[in-house]
């Protein structure tokens, strides 16, 4: 007889920071690989506007965000932890496919697995950093001049780090966008992302026990 | 009593407001600085404080362009001197990097070849009388020609063969072409004369190498009357620039000039203001950050100009027009003669020389791409005497400039190729006496090896008695014919694959340019991730229907 819990996992801030950097993203590889020579849509000087406009909104969306995880405390949930990994790796390697119950039960204060936090804390920390530090050399490409550093980095060496972050991110997509199929049904996790309730009644391991 | 000040108050300051506004409302009109004052038209009346035809010394009948000359000395003392110090009378340049003597008595180029025993006809173009051989006086002030530049009747012509002097009889030109060039009228030129217009420029600047459009491919009689397709700055109907707005002369030095271009002028606009920077640049008057569209895409472009010439863009192609450029002069097959075992001419279907048993073979063509080159403003030649490798196409001029140079840009240029005569013993080019009325001109003989005797002989410079053809280029940067703005080149243009900077070489262009290494371990992953999520959620599905089975 457990009276169905949900559980208010992301905030209003949260998820309008979520989907519009979704958005953002998708946007900037779009354009990024039609700068890249990849193909064409919208025309080398369009993509490269846009880009560079969906550059700035997702800088100044970040801004904001970097602030309101600072303010919230929210920036705890990034902390990564080896606790439990395996049992992670294992769920989704075989528990998965078994319908074993899910290793990791969220909480408003732990609203990430441990691979979750590991793979976001090496987004924050190696990707983002590989893609807004090229970004913003490649940006102002103009003005190195201006400060000597024509001499010390090269335009090359810029684009090819900012390529390899695009291709990071990408794959990134790819496997973020599948893991959301794993909930207990396939949109369970958009579900939640969308109105920041989590149906805890459901989980699979409150559902094994019943 | 109090209300009332309050209003009497509050309506002074209104007045004062409205009074200040309406003043303020209209500003003295202020002429933007980055556009410079548009040439005027010839029809409009002249402003000059001399009306030429109202001059004793010019009330005569004058026998011959000196005697012209000698009375514009009366009043413009200084004039002959002035243009004897300039490259349109010594036709001779040294380069101050390496000390070599340049200049059109020194140069070979890639049409004619050289002037050198050839003056006769070359000096059909040289701003003087008289200039047939190493006899000509370079002192004597009423051999300079004064009309070739400031006739304002568009009647004085001057023709191959009279070593520079004007036409005084009626003479049929070409030669047994049947069409006939009128005796000039002197006087009336005399007193009609003007500041230098495009067609006085024109009469050598567009005719070079012998025929309309020949040389350059940016400069052709079209420019006499262009519309704002062929050139947004000399569109008679707009704002209708002479050569000289940009090329602007003091003491008759012309600005600008083929041996040392300002290849990379940076800074604000300054048209006439800096001393030291050329004014026949783009820079001069719209400085090196010119583009104000939208903020996205001007900064953009304002950035390139560090690594771009202005023309890059801004002229997509050249000799847009029906005239066309000659592409191609391959020497090697002067002197064959037609079926009948005499010289022919063959026109091509545009009615350009095609072939000339004098001359060779032509190519011609409009509507021409340019071919780019990082470009620092110096120009390095094969002079006369020069070593060259025959196993490659000799450069007989070579664009410097590397990658990375803080004064290169990438230019457009137009590239004409060739093959001339090289002297396979000593292996340098051939100086050829073509023109003349000698025994000895190719011309005249069709017998190379008389040619060559006498111009080796007149340029001083032993001949083996052997030689062969060799292949030979020249650059000419592009820089006129500058079209209007919607009709400059596109980003994708460049940075595509197979985009027009194919070829330049030391930049990252995006779009163009990829690293293959990483660009297939990029996609291999992406699409491993693709698979393992395929594989991951499809053994879901099956698992769970096999479940509810």
């Amino acid at each position: 007889m457990n009276a169905p819990t949900r559980i208010y996992l992301y905030r209003r801030y949260e998820r309008f920071w979520h989907w519009s950097q979704a958005v953002l993203v998708i946007f900037m590889l779009v354009t990024g690989f039609e700068i890249h020579g990849v193909y064409q849509n919208f025309g080398f000087q369009r993509a490269v506007e846009y880009h560079t406009l969906a550059a700035w909104a997702l800088l100044t969306l970040w801004a904001f965000t970097i602030f309101w995880q600072f303010t919230t405390g929210e920036w705890r949930q990034y902390i990564p932890t080896l606790n439990r990994v395996l049992a992670m790796v294992r769920y989704y390697a075989y528990g998965i496919f078994v319908n074993a119950p899910h290793p990791f039960h969220k909480t408003a204060g732990k609203k990430h697995n441990p691979l979750q936090r590991l793979a976001y804390v090496t987004l924050l920390a190696m990707v983002s950093p590989l893609i807004w530090g090229s970004g913003f050399f490649y940006l102002f490409y103009g003005y190195w001049k201006d400060f000597g550093l024509d001499r010390t980095i090269s335009l090359e060496w810029v684009a090819l780090a900012h390529t390899a972050g695009a291709f990071m991110m990408l794959t990134f997509f790819i496997v973020h966008v599948y893991l959301t199929t794993t909930g207990h049904t396939p949109f369970a996790h958009i579900k939640t992302m969308v109105t920041g309730w989590e149906d805890a009644e459901a989980e699979e391991g409150a559902a094994g026990k019943a | 009593m109090s209300q009332k000040k309050t209003w009497l108050a509050a309506g002074l300051l209104g007045a004062i407001l409205a009074w200040s506004t309406a003043w303020g409302s209209t500003p003295p009109p202020v002429a933007p600085a980055t556009v410079p004052v548009p040439a005027k038209t010839p029809k409009a009346a002249s402003k000059s404080t001399v009306d030429h035809s109202k001059l004793k010394e010019l009330q005569k009948k004058f026998a011959s362009g000196p005697e012209v000359t000698k009375a514009c000395l009366n009043c413009h003392t200084e004039a002959a001197k002035q243009v004897q110090g300039t490259k349109h009378w010594t036709w001779e340049y040294s380069d101050p990097k390496t000390g070599q003597k340049l200049g059109k008595k020194n140069v070979i180029n890639n049409y004619c070849t050289t002037t050198i025993s050839n003056e006769k006809d070359c000096m059909a173009c040289h701003a003087g009388y008289g200039w047939k051989d190493a006899s000509f006086d370079f002192a004597a002030e009423d051999n300079v020609d004064c009309l070739i530049c400031h006739d304002g009747t568009a009647t004085y012509r001057k023709l191959p063969g009279d070593a520079g002097h004007p036409v005084y009889e009626r003479k049929e030109f070409p030669h047994g072409s049947g069409k006939f060039v009128e005796a000039v009228d002197l006087q009336k030129v005399a007193q009609s004369v003007a500041l230098p217009r495009r067609s006085n420029c024109g009469s050598c600047h567009f005719y070079g190498a012998g025929g309309d459009g020949t040389k350059h491919g940016d400069l052709d009689s079209a420019l006499k009357n262009p519309g704002k397709y062929l050139d947004v700055h000399m569109d008679a109907k707009g704002l209708n620039f002479t050569c000289t707005t940009c090329h602007a002369t003091a003491g008759h030095q012309v600005s600008g000039s083929r041996y040392a271009m300002t290849a990379a002028q940076t800074g604000p606009a300054h048209i006439r203001g800096k001393a030291d920077a050329s004014p026949a640049s783009c820079q001069s008057c719209h400085g090196d950050k010119p583009h104000k569209e939208s903020i996205l895409h001007a900064e953009r472009l304002n950035t390139h100009s560090d690594k771009l010439a202005c023309q890059t863009c801004h002229i997509p192609q050249f000799a847009r027009d029906s005239i066309g450029t000659e592409t191609s002069w391959d020497w090697s097959t002067a002197t064959q003669m037609g079926p009948a075992g005499k010289p022919i001419f063959v026109k091509d279907s545009a009615g350009r020389r095609a072939f000339d048993s004098k001359k060779g073979n032509f190519a011609w063509d409009s509507y021409l791409v340019p071919e780019y080159r990082w470009f620092n403003g110096h120009v390095s030649y094969k002079a006369k005497g020069d070593v060259i490798d025959p196993a490659c196409t000799v450069e007989i001029n070579h664009p410097d400039g590397e990658p990375g140079d803080a004064d290169a840009r990438i230019w457009p240029f137009k590239i004409h190729r060739g093959k001339q005569a090289y002297d396979t013993e000593n292996n340098y080019l051939l100086v050829v006496h073509t023109a003349g009325e000698d025994d000895t001109a190719l011309w005249r003989n069709f017998d190379w090896q008389k040619a060559i005797a006498t111009g080796m002989q007149t340029a001083g410079l032993p001949y083996s008695g052997k030689f062969g053809f060799v292949s030979t280029e020249m650059s000419w940067p592009i820089t006129h014919m500058v079209a209007p703005k919607t009709d400059a080149l596109g980003c994708a243009q460049c940075h595509s694959a197979n985009g027009r900077l194919q070829d330049i070489s030391g930049i990252y262009l995006p779009g163009r340019d990829h690293s293959r290494l990483l660009d297939s371990v990029g996609w291999v992953v992406v699409l491993l991730s693709l698979l393992g999520v395929l594989i991951h959620g499809g053994t879901r599905v099956v698992l769970h229907f096999k479940h509810k089975g």
